[in-house]
């Protein structure tokens, strides 16, 4: 079948103003918008940059918006795209570098600074014990791929640039329901400020956009309780979305 | 501009990343990746890591050697599966403490499954050993290492590639590198430089990596004088989503799924009688492809089924939820109620960049070679042998690559830092200036070409008169090669030039595997040569090697390492 990708392009260091060009090729309806995309890189126009690798929803890369909706493009076939004119745009809330590619810097310092990783006691010579209830209590979380498209599709960190945003609340969420980890009063002190986790106004567009289908805002709204429980109620104040 | 590190390593993966974390902290240490590091392609790893934990069932690391060395068909070298097995409770016991979020047992241990040719009592019957996070064990390792990598505060360069290696009078001293972002040459030089850039399964048409997996440390060094191993061992992993080559994890099997062909038949106790459908993976894939090719594919297509329907929902949700998420995208169909068609996709390289037990680089003359180290896919210690098992890959990543960091921290105290040599960026900014301004064939034809004819003359089955025509069509192409051209003259995120920057590993690599194919005229492990049928232990219990000559790669041997494991007819 014909179908048209209608592209954002921009190059900063050559062109005034971003704009739109329409790449019309064929495409069979079981196709990636990614293989949509390489047709056009490999056949029509090198000129266009955008960054791929695994190419089945593993690694994160290729996050950009498509049809107005933050996804990644090698998860997104042609026949769901419900139009001949598929819009293809960088994510949103970032600064384009160039074309699809974003500046994901201030994405992934704000990951960094939840502190991604787990912080334990001296450990014993074989594994430390976890039950499987407590293991499930991370729920979901493990499979966050660091794609991005929470965070740009999230009404909130698109007007505030200070908010940490879902992602790394996802990733704080998964060390602290980790039984194993030590410092989880502190992890939750942490988000426990405005820009945390009570800038969040449950928009859901996080929850609706993830490609892993992690309940984000599920899992944001648990750490809001998690904090009240711990610090006591009077943390509620704080916490703008009621 | 020039950088000056004690250790430069080149990948993000695990090998990288585990051995990044295992230099000391006063070191200056440079990690340079392709991508940014959680995008590395260990993550795609799915089914699990192996270790005799013996956490669900009795079980021995000497078994898990006995399993390594059969499931290589007895090239693997001994004293490798010896040191990977036995360290292996000890290194996934260390993910554990690092935070892997294994599934675990209802007494809290590390889960474990079974999986492909991993058995109890050498051979007897199937074994739990695989410890899995779901069916995403190398994602969330591949986070984990990445977040200690951070607390480490481990300086990352992502987005810069390798475009060469600089050697000064047999010492490896340094990389010249790309910065993606603004199009900037750099040199870097290093008192070691470790190369871990993973496989080159893009020299396939149907394949299960990624696009970053271009081979390019492994052909720099090639290009550089060191000779390939056993690089006509190429796994094909049998169960690849038809047609799009995606991996979907052998722990469907573990779990219990079944292959089915078009007769409605399962087919895999015929092939193996003990294994059935945990057989090694070059038996499987040989399996599959006989079934297609007698016509019983499904429809008499050229793919068979994988059933999981009767698992029932809430397993396929519990353990094997990203390939059923895999079908239901990629297909449109419900892995609980429908089966999913597969087919051998090429998957990983047993072969690579020969190194001792502690990463050090081997040249031909069986010398290391000062400064350079390898691990994980672009080595080949040899651990794999002729056929690498399911789960020994990630384990071959944090063993190694561990060892590989220690190596490095104990060579780098007697080692001066190199001295700038001027000009050696020379070559790649010319290259870089020759494809900007030709007017030839663009890399992506060029490129689809190779695949073509890999895939059509040196997948699962091969013959002398096919890879002799493909070997032709590979050196056309290297031709053609000569003048590629691009569309994209910039320096900002400039991936098209990048791309065919790349063709070059691939093609080179792609002539490396048929010369060393068309050499060994014997089927061994996932080399089935149709020709040759029988493995020949008289004449090929031998590891290849290959090495750069002004008439195309050429061929030697070093012998296979033997300690505990008599070679023997190998039946599953």
């Amino acid at each position: 079948m014909k179908v048209t990708l209608r592209i954002y392009r921009f190059d900063p260091s050559v062109d005034e103003a971003p704009y739109y060009r329409n790449y019309a090729i064929e495409a069979e309806p079981h196709e990636r918008v990614l293989d949509c995309l390489n047709r056009i890189k490999w056949e029509h126009d090198g000129t266009l940059s955008y960054r791929m690798s695994c190419a089945h929803g593993v690694c994160g890369s290729d996050a950009m918006k498509i049809n107005g909706r933050c996804a990644l493009a090698c998860q997104k076939l042609v026949r769901d795209c419900e139009a001949d004119l598929i819009l293809v745009e960088p994510l949103p809330a970032f600064t384009v570098l160039k074309d699809l590619i974003v500046d994901l810097t201030p994405f992934f310092e704000k990951v960094d600074f939840i502190r991604p990783y787990l912080i334990a006691g001296e450990p014993p010579e074989k594994e430390r014990l976890q039950s499987p209830e407590d293991r499930n209590k991370m729920g979901e979380s493990i499979r966050c791929i660091l794609c991005a498209c929470c965070t740009a599709a999230c009404p909130v960190a698109n007007e505030n640039e200070t908010f940490l945003g879902p992602a790394p609340l996802v990733q704080a969420f998964r060390r602290i329901f980790d039984s194993r980890d030590i410092e989880r009063v502190e992890r939750l002190q942490q988000l426990n400020v405005e820009n945390g986790v009570w800038a969040c106004l449950n928009h859901y567009e996080c929850t609706r956009v993830c490609p892993k289908e992690i309940p984000v805002t599920k899992y944001i709204n648990t750490t809001k309780r998690e904090i009240k429980r711990v610090f006591g109620p009077t943390q509620e104040k704080k916490d703008t979305s009621a | 501009m020039d950088f000056f590190f004690d250790a430069l390593i080149v990948g993000s993966g695990l090998a990288g990343l585990r051995a990044a974390l295992e230099i000391p902290a006063d070191y200056k240490v440079g990690l340079i990746s392709k991508v940014f590091p959680t995008r590395s392609h260990s993550g795609a790893a799915q089914g699990g890591i192996g270790a005799a934990l013996g956490n669900e069932e009795p079980d021995s690391w000497e078994w898990h050697m006995y399993d390594t060395v059969k499931g290589g068909d007895y090239l693997t070298d001994q004293d490798a599966a010896e040191t990977l097995a036995s360290d292996a409770p000890r290194a996934v016991y260390e993910l554990e403490h690092m935070g892997v979020p294994f599934n675990r047992t209802a007494e809290g241990k590390i889960a474990q499954r079974a999986f492909g040719g991993h058995t109890r009592d050498f051979g007897e019957g199937p074994v739990k050993r695989a410890c899995y996070a779901a069916d995403r064990t190398g994602r969330v390792v591949l986070d984990t290492l990445y977040g200690k990598a951070l607390e480490k505060k481990v300086h990352i360069f992502s987005e810069y590639y390798m475009l060469d290696l600089i050697f000064s009078q047999r010492k490896a001293v340094g990389a010249v590198v790309y910065e993606l972002a603004t199009g900037n040459v750099h040199a870097v030089w290093s008192k070691t430089i470790l190369i871990a850039t993973g496989g080159y399964g893009r020299v396939f048409k149907t394949n299960s990596n990624c696009f970053t997996n271009t081979g390019d440390g492994v052909y720099f060094c090639f290009r550089n004088g060191i000779p390939l191993e056993d690089m006509e061992f190429v796994q094909f992993h049998p169960t690849g989503i038809y047609p799009l080559g995606v991996l979907l994890s052998e722990a469907a099997r573990g779990e219990g799924g079944v292959l089915i062909n078009g007769l409605g038949t399962r087919f895999m106790p015929e092939y193996a009688p003990t294994l059935q459908d945990l057989a090694p993976r070059d038996v499987v894939s040989r399996a599959i492809s006989t079934e297609i090719r007698a016509g019983r594919g499904i429809n008499g297509g050229d793919y068979v089924h994988l059933d999981l329907t009767h698992l029932g929902a809430s397993r396929i949700e519990e353990k094997l939820s990203d390939i059923s998420s895999f079908a239901r995208i990629y297909l449109g169909i419900d892995s609980t109620s429908q089966p999913i068609p597969v087919t051998p996709t090429c998957h990983y390289m047993m072969g690579g960049i020969p190194t001792d037990l502690n990463g050090r680089v081997v040249g031909l003359d069986g010398s290391v070679i000062t400064g350079l180290y390898a691990a994980g896919e672009s080595a080949c210690v040899s651990v794999h042998g002729a056929n690498r098992l399911g789960t020994n890959s990630l384990l071959d990543l944090v063993v190694f690559g561990r060892r590989a960091g220690k190596a490095i921290s104990e060579d780098s105290k007697g080692l001066e830092s190199p001295q700038p040599i001027e000009g050696s960026a020379v070559d790649v900014v010319e290259k870089i200036r020759r494809i900007k301004n030709s007017k030839g064939k663009k890399a992506a034809g060029i490129r689809a070409g190779m695949q073509q004819a890999m895939t059509d003359t040196c997948s699962v089955f091969r013959n002398k008169e096919d890879m002799e025509k493909g070997l032709d069509e590979i050196r056309r192409i290297k031709g053609d090669y000569q003048s590629v051209s691009i569309d994209n003259k910039g320096d900002k995120f400039n991936t098209d030039l990048l791309e065919a920057m790349e063709l070059e590993s691939l093609l080179g690599l792609a002539e490396v595997i048929l010369v060393s194919a068309l050499n060994r005229t014997e089927s061994r492990g996932a080399h089935y040569r149709e020709d040759y049928p029988e493995r020949d232990d008289q004449n090929w219990l031998k590891h290849s090697l290959a090495t750069s000559s002004p008439d195309g790669p050429a061929i030697s041997f070093k012998p296979v390492k033997i300690t505990r494991f008599e070679p023997k007819a190998r039946k599953f």
